[in-house]
């Protein structure tokens, strides 16, 4: 049987709606693979000039002054200890906020505060960049006057306040996700809510608390805004959170705000740098997702 | 003298009233089955025994229900006590994200069983009062959820045996479940009798009939009638009962 008309012209808008979304769908996977095509091909480039060995373990970075050097430990330790000092922050206060949420607040309350805490997360991090140079700085210069102006605390502070809510908001839907007949199961086992939080909701979730952990953790690694402005320029070898550093990214913002010009051996630093901070992330996002993947088994 | 005595229990959801005037004795060593059609109840009743009604929001109690010298609708009494002598098995199995032997354990460690050598006595007897033991006993450190269903509400079983419970609540506990393993979860709660008051609600007439020995019949929140379970099945006295009882409705 011939199809009728109407049939026929539905069948052909179909088609292309399904060819459309697909074409959506390729572009940005293709602009990806761009993206990290440029990123590998111009680290190698700079790879030909420094060696790896050189890179990984000299502890001195200036590559726009002579002499050249080409130790990125120092910008690893720097955004280490912004990564570290940011998740001090937002673990311990993430975690709380996710349990009260999940686990302790009347409906009414998790309506109102949920929102709140995920608008929280929309502010913009230049704000977080300088609500850590007014405000947290000073606030530590009264505690510690030998802190310096441009400093990996107030900055890892700023970028933990950041995500917390990130933190708080993963952690909740992975307590969420909980069936509430392991809660009952538990309580007509006489347990209290405290032993039912700790012993059960928060065991049966860890796995998407650890996931939201590291997605905040590699969030924090790649935050820029506030670590340009309020952590300081200075590329140092320390851990003393108090001095002045440089992160990966407070470098790479640096670099392509200054005058360096294209294909020099700077300029090529900048994809060296680039290229180890998205493995970096990368390798955390695909821990995250492998642990949910685990919870989700787990859970059946 | 009777385990449990219910009077003028009357129980409400909002303006909805799910229960009136439930007078029952409930006696010790013995299955009372809860029967009825969907909604009359009957579920409401048992989660009053172990106030689980709390979890539902805007509801109201009165009447009494009086177990071990205390009325345990009262407010007051402590609630985490009272689930550790009434213990409850639900619909669904609900092991906990742990190992068997952490299920089992559970209860029993909350409540300050830290020796682990006694913790190992009781778990082996309380699987194996759950006639579970023998099928698992070389892997107890195996994830409960590894196990089939039937195996899964025998540890859930366990589970509540090991805080050695004086009333044992189960609500429907083999609607999901095949028939082999229902068959051994009935003959469970016949040899369990022995050693505990069991309160069973359940949707099959004949899973009432073969294994209870009181039948009480819920219709519309009101206990129509309630009796030896087989003078109910064979001789009923109402004839709501008697209807329900040969399918005519429900």
């Amino acid at each position: 049987m011939e199809p009728s008309k109407t049939r026929k012209r539905a069948l052909h808008i179909e088609n292309i709606a399904k060819r459309t979304v697909f074409l959506f769908s390729s572009i940005s996977v293709l602009t990806t693979a761009i993206v990290v095509y440029i990123l590998f091909s111009e680290s190698f480039i700079f790879f030909k000039e420094v060696s790896i060995v050189e890179f990984f373990t000299s502890t001195k970075w200036s590559p726009t002054l002579r002499p050249q050097n080409f130790g990125v430990l120092p910008l690893l330790t720097g955004t280490l200890m912004i990564a570290i000092g940011a998740s001090l922050i937002a673990i311990p206060f993430g975690l709380g906020s996710a349990i009260y949420l999940s686990e302790y607040a009347p409906k009414k309350v998790r309506k109102i505060l949920k929102p709140i805490l995920e608008i929280l997360a929309g502010i913009p991090s230049i704000v977080y960049g300088f609500f850590a140079l007014t405000v947290i700085t000073p606030l530590i210069r009264v505690f510690l006057p030998q802190t310096q102006i441009f400093n990996a605390l107030s900055a890892s502070i700023a970028v933990g306040i950041m995500i917390i809510p990130m933190v708080a908001s993963l952690s909740e839907d992975a307590m969420m996700a909980v069936p509430d007949s392991l809660r009952k199961g538990a309580y007509a086992l006489g347990s209290t809510q405290l032993d039912v939080v700790l012993k059960v909701v928060l065991p049966a979730a860890i796995s998407g608390i650890g996931s939201a952990f590291i997605l905040a953790i590699s969030r924090a690694i790649g935050e820029t805004m506030i670590v340009a402005i309020a952590a300081g320029q200075s590329p140092t070898f320390t851990l003393n959170p108090l001095n002045s550093i440089q992160t990966m990214t407070g470098f790479m913002v640096n670099i392509s705000l200054g005058d360096i010009q294209h294909g020099t051996i700077e300029y090529q630093t900048l994809f060296a740098i680039g290229g180890l901070l998205f493995f970096m992330t990368l390798s955390l996002n695909i821990l995250a997702r492998w642990i949910v993947k685990k919870q989700k088994e787990k859970l059946g | 003298m009777s385990k449990i005595i219910v009077e003028d229990l009357n129980f409400y959801y909002g303006d909805v009233q799910a229960l009136k005037d439930v007078n029952m004795t409930i006696e010790p060593n013995e299955i009372t089955a809860l029967i009825g059609p969907s909604g009359c109840g009957k579920s409401t009743f048992l989660r009053a025994f172990n106030r689980m009604n709390d979890f539902i929001k805007n509801t109201s109690v009165d009447g009494s229900i009086i177990y071990d010298g205390m009325n345990i609708v009262d407010k007051d009494i402590d609630v985490v006590e009272l689930r550790m002598k009434v213990g409850m098995v639900f619909q669904k199995p609900n092991p906990l994200p742990k190992s068997i032997f952490e299920n089992v354990i559970y209860g029993p460690k909350r409540h300050g069983l830290k020796k682990k050598h006694l913790q190992k006595e009781l778990v082996e007897s309380s699987l194996k009062q759950a006639a579970l033991w023998e099928e698992v006993k070389e892997d107890l450190n195996k994830s409960g959820f590894e196990l089939s269903g039937g195996q899964q509400q025998r540890l859930c079983i366990a589970r509540c045996l090991s805080m050695k419970p004086d009333i044992l609540l189960f609500d429907e506990p083999t609607s999901a479940l095949d028939p082999i393993s229902t068959m051994k979860i009935e003959d469970l709660l016949v040899q369990l009798k022995e050693h505990y008051t069991i309160i069973i609600v359940t949707h099959s007439m004949h899973q009432a009939a073969r294994i209870s020995d009181k039948t009480a019949f819920f219709l519309n929140g009101e206990v129509i009638e309630m009796g030896e379970t087989g003078e109910i099945f064979s001789n009923a006295k109402d004839n709501r009962t008697e209807r329900y009882i040969s399918g005519k409705f429900g």
